[in-house]
């Protein structure tokens, strides 16, 4: 094979394993992170940032629970799962509007990167069910560039949702 | 007189209440209300009225109500445009103080919900008919701009309601949009709009 050939195969296995890892982050959370090379940071999502409210405290739970908006935290280039991250997350709610203090509610990643927010049932506001997350530097020592997310209900019956980030340093 | 023909005046009123009167109460008893804050509600129930102005409307122009044809028809559209503006108007506001920064977004064309553009599009055309009302001084222009406003308003409405996943009820929403297409087609069609608009534009290119 000529080096060129060489290349260009190693740029497609490259493409190939780069997507397979997509999918299976997708599909199973965070695998083998150290093989998705060159990952690009999350770009915030349109209307991602309408009614935060800055800092909300770090709880358990938002409210009764009974609804997991889940995800994961990576940093953008090696994929690598990153720690101690806060994540606050906010949505209308069968306990009250995204503009409500109660609505919001943050939460670190775990050794994994993993974040889980146990929090009210999200019902449709303003057209769509959603959910609205920030990652804010303001509020999270780490010192990654801000991203606010607008994931999207498949249905409004879901009990589940989830949102993943991937960070670049600020 | 048949017995029928006698009976046709109350069965169409039957039909355009119970057409407006299903939808109606299907979304007074969305379970979404309930976690809805009444100023909310009263922004969903101004759309949802200013949809259903919109199958009176073109039923009004074209003399279909029985008992409401020419002149008293033609004044009672014109009342029923305020109502409309006035439901625009009170959708928008009570929404804003809803939710301000998903309002401004939907009214500066940067909203992520894809449904925004089309409510934003048919305020605007709503306004500017009853902008064009205010103003009526050439007939022809009138006429057509009016027809022409009002088309945009009825798709970009239904559009924008089908779009929705709110209080309305999916089937009886859809019907009801389906109603108003049909509607806004049957007066801009019986009206010759597109045989005046072939005039207008025959004319447009002859030398002055």
């Amino acid at each position: 094979m000529t080096p060129a050939l060489q290349a260009r195969r190693s740029l497609l296995t490259a493409g190939a394993a780069t997507a397979a890892v997509a999918l299976a982050t997708r599909a199973f959370g965070l695998l083998a992170p150290v093989q998705a090379q060159g990952l690009a940071a999350t770009p915030t999502t349109r209307g991602g940032a309408n009614n935060y409210l800055p800092g909300a405290t770090i709880v358990p739970r938002i409210g009764g629970g009974g609804f997991w908006l889940t995800g994961t935290v990576r940093r953008a280039g090696d994929g690598a799962p990153l720690p101690g991250i806060r994540i606050q997350m906010w949505a209308h709610t069968t306990e009250g509007h995204e503009r409500d203090p109660h609505s919001h509610g943050a939460t670190l990643t775990d050794a994994n990167g993993v974040f889980r927010m146990d929090m009210p049932q999200i019902v449709p506001a303003f057209g769509q069910a959603h959910a609205h997350l920030a990652y804010d530097p303001e509020h999270d020592g780490n010192g990654f560039e801000t991203v606010f997310l607008r994931p999207l209900l498949r249905s409004a019956r879901d009990k589940s949702l989830s949102a993943d980030f991937v960070l670049q340093k600020a | 007189m048949t017995g029928l023909g006698r009976a046709r005046p109350a069965l169409v009123w039957a039909a355009v209440v119970a057409a407006i009167a299903i939808p109606g109460l299907e979304a007074a008893t969305s379970p979404l209300l309930a976690w809805r804050d009444p100023i909310y509600i009263i922004g969903c129930f101004a759309g949802v009225a200013a949809l259903a102005f919109l199958l009176v409307q073109p039923l009004l122009a074209g003399g279909y109500l029985p008992g409401l044809r020419l002149r008293l028809g033609r004044r009672v559209h014109g009342w029923v445009g305020g109502a409309l503006v006035v439901a625009v108007v009170v959708h928008v506001a009570a929404l804003w103080m809803t939710s301000p920064p998903d309002v401004i977004d939907a009214l500066l064309f940067r909203s992520p919900t894809p449904f925004s553009v089309w409510g934003v599009v048919a305020m605007w055309a709503v306004f500017a008919t009853a902008l064009l009302a205010a103003l009526r001084r050439w007939q022809r222009l009138w006429r057509l701009g009016h027809v022409g406003l009002a088309v945009v308003i009825a798709v970009a409405t239904i559009v924008h309601a089908l779009l929705i996943d709110g209080t309305m009820e999916p089937v009886s929403k859809a019907v009801f949009c389906a109603l108003v297409l049909a509607a806004t087609g049957k007066v801009v069609l019986d009206a010759r709009v597109p045989a005046a608009f072939r005039l207008l534009a025959r004319r447009g290119r002859r030398p002055m």
